[in-house]
């Protein structure tokens, strides 16, 4: 074909890595702004209204606290996140796993799924002091089993969900190419699953450290941040206790923050994705 | 029996969705032989994809007998026999275009170097040039469904089910995928199936032209198109054409008056305006 009609609609040019990640300094603009108004009316009601400290210290002093205990606080917060992601990677593979059982052999997957939604009800969270005396009370394996449960159920059935919901006529397509059970899985239910899965791991890296902290709360390794909280609490360390809060949040907050990055390169196909460049 | 295997034969084939009870095919009977350009028209809802689905193995029938290319529509489907365009496009989100049509290209084995030539082809018979790297849903309708043409056809598959492909078309890409499309025909000397809704279409491209009625789903009558090879521009200004559309109309409307069916009234007119 030697005419080339001009094309009606031009090519959207494609995003960069960095683009696809990353968002332009307006984006992020408004929420840095709301993140320092929110520092400064901390900081100043606080200070101005003559806040009990036991109620909430000025966030000055909470950062001074943190600065001059800096390697103690930082050393809590590794210990208690190394124990929050042991169980997130437990949890999420052994839910990725089984929720692949489940699609491959749906029987199997109907049989179990209504034990699996109850279980999920189960405030998972009240088993902390049972799992201590299984692992012992200083031993991570205790809390990060706790963890590791937590994020099971959400990854499970979220995995399951995005598995299992396949348009029909994808794998109609698929059988048209005389594809395998395995191979339909390969090619169409697992990149379908993906962004259920992402959704879920977010949420499950929320779970991981609740898990292991609340863990802490019912006893361990003096080296854990959890256990720092509550004896600072105890002792009316007030700036300390808060200290020892930032740092959690903060890891929180970093943990959730890479998993969301790798969603976007993950699935940088997804509309979700892409759409948020334009 | 030793006469030429016919590509497709079906013998009182029904079909019965379990779920409501709907007949959508009942008592089909048709042999398509190699070669053929077969188009199925009728009222929307008269079983046109359930037909191809079955013959292409991706609904059973619950009676009679589907053969392939002189074996089992299993065994065609697992011989990869028939390229398929459905109704909807059907694109994979997490694959660019270029990777949409390459796909039945990978899942046969072929090497990255012939791949890649393959697809170029491909995007350049349906136009897409420029778009190999976006995803389908940053296409509009028409040019998914044009994907999805390009993914049918890159394999060179000796038999085609087409539901509709070129529904979402404007009528210039349309008439110009028309005559594409038998040139591949003519070329590549293979066997057609294709469901439309205009008559002019179906008579246009066919070697013959099978009506069906609604309710249940059946073959009402079956329309010779002996227009001469190759058809072309002149093809649409012959006098038999029109005597042909006016006939394979005709069958239409009396499917139609003797289902009295709601909905098929009212695309048998549709149908007819598209002329
Ligand atoms: N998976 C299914 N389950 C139950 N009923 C179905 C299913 N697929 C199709 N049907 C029914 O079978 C009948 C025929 O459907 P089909 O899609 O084959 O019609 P069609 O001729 O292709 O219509 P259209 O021209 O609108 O595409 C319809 O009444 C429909 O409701
Ligand atoms: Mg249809």
């Amino acid at each position: 074909m030697s005419t080339t009609a001009p094309l009606p609609v031009q090519p959207i040019p494609r995003g960069t890595l960095g683009r696809r990640v990353g968002r332009s300094l307006g984006d992020w603009a408004p929420a840095a702004l709301v993140f320092l108004l929110g520092i400064a009316a901390w900081e100043g009601l606080v200070r101005g209204l003559a806040v009990e400290r036991f109620l909430l210290p000025p966030l000055s002093d909470i950062l001074r606290t943190l600065w001059a205990d800096r390697s103690f606080f930082i050393d809590a917060g590794l210990f208690t996140f190394k124990e929050a992601l042991g169980g997130f990677v437990i949890g999420s593979a052994a839910g990725m796993l089984v929720a692949l059982v489940l699609a491959r052999w749906r029987p199997l997957g109907r049989a179990l799924m209504p034990y699996a939604i109850a279980a999920n009800a189960i405030p998972i969270i009240a088993f902390a002091p049972i799992t201590n005396n299984w692992f012992g009370l200083l031993n991570p394996a205790s809390k990060m089993a706790i963890a590791a449960v937590l994020c099971f159920f959400p990854v499970m059935v979220n995995t399951l969900r995005g598995l299992t919901s396949v348009p029909p006529s994808s794998i109609e397509l698929m059988r048209s190419y005389a594809a395998g059970e395995w191979e339909i899985f390969r090619r169409v239910r697992i990149p379908n699953a993906l962004p259920y899965v992402f959704t879920a791991l977010k949420v499950a890296t929320v779970l991981a450290m609740i898990g292991a902290i609340v863990g802490d709360y019912f006893g361990g390794s003096q080296e854990a941040l959890g256990i720092q909280i509550r004896r600072f609490a105890g002792i009316f360390a007030f700036e300390e206790a808060w200290a020892a809060i930032l740092v959690a949040s903060v890891l929180g907050i970093g943990f959730y923050a890479a998993v969301a990055i790798a969603e976007r390169l993950a699935l940088s196909w997804h509309p979700s994705v892409r759409g948020s460049q334009e | 029996m030793s006469r030429r295997v016919s590509v497709v034969s079906l013998r009182g084939l029904s079909k019965e969705f379990s779920r409501g009870g709907v007949v959508a095919l009942q008592n089909i009977d048709l042999e398509i032989a190699p070669g053929e350009f077969v188009s199925l028209i009728g009222p929307s809802g008269c079983g046109k994809s359930t037909l191809l689905r079955v013959i292409g193995d991706l609904v059973e029938p619950t009676g009679g007998e589907v053969v392939v290319n002189g074996k089992s529509a299993r065994q065609a489907r697992l011989d990869r026999d028939y390229g398929i365009v459905f109704q909807d496009a059907v694109l994979y989100d997490w694959r660019t275009v270029a990777k949409n049509i390459a796909l039945p290209l990978e899942m046969g084995g072929w090497n990255r170097g012939r791949r890649r030539a393959r697809v170029g082809e491909m995007i350049e018979l349906v136009e897409l040039g420029g778009f190999e790297g976006h995803h389908p849903w940053q296409l509009s309708g028409g040019m998914q469904q044009r994907v999805s043409i390009a993914r049918a056809l890159s394999f060179d598959p000796s038999l085609l089910l087409m539901d509709e492909p070129f529904g979402a078309l404007d009528e210039m890409t349309r008439e110009r995928l028309n005559m594409e499309l038998l040139r591949i025909w003519e070329r590549a000397r293979s066997t057609i199936v294709f469901v439309t809704h205009s008559i002019s279409e179906a008579v246009f491209l066919s070697t013959r032209v099978v009506v069906m009625s609604a309710r249940p789903g059946q073959i009402t009558g079956v329309v010779e198109v002996d227009l001469p090879q190759p058809r072309n521009a002149e093809t649409r200004g012959e006098p038999r054409f029109f005597e042909l559309v006016t006939e394979v109309r005709e069958r239409l409307r009396a499917g139609g008056l003797d289902t009295a069916g709601e909905g098929g009234e009212e695309e048998l007119i549709a149908a007819e305006e598209g002329l």
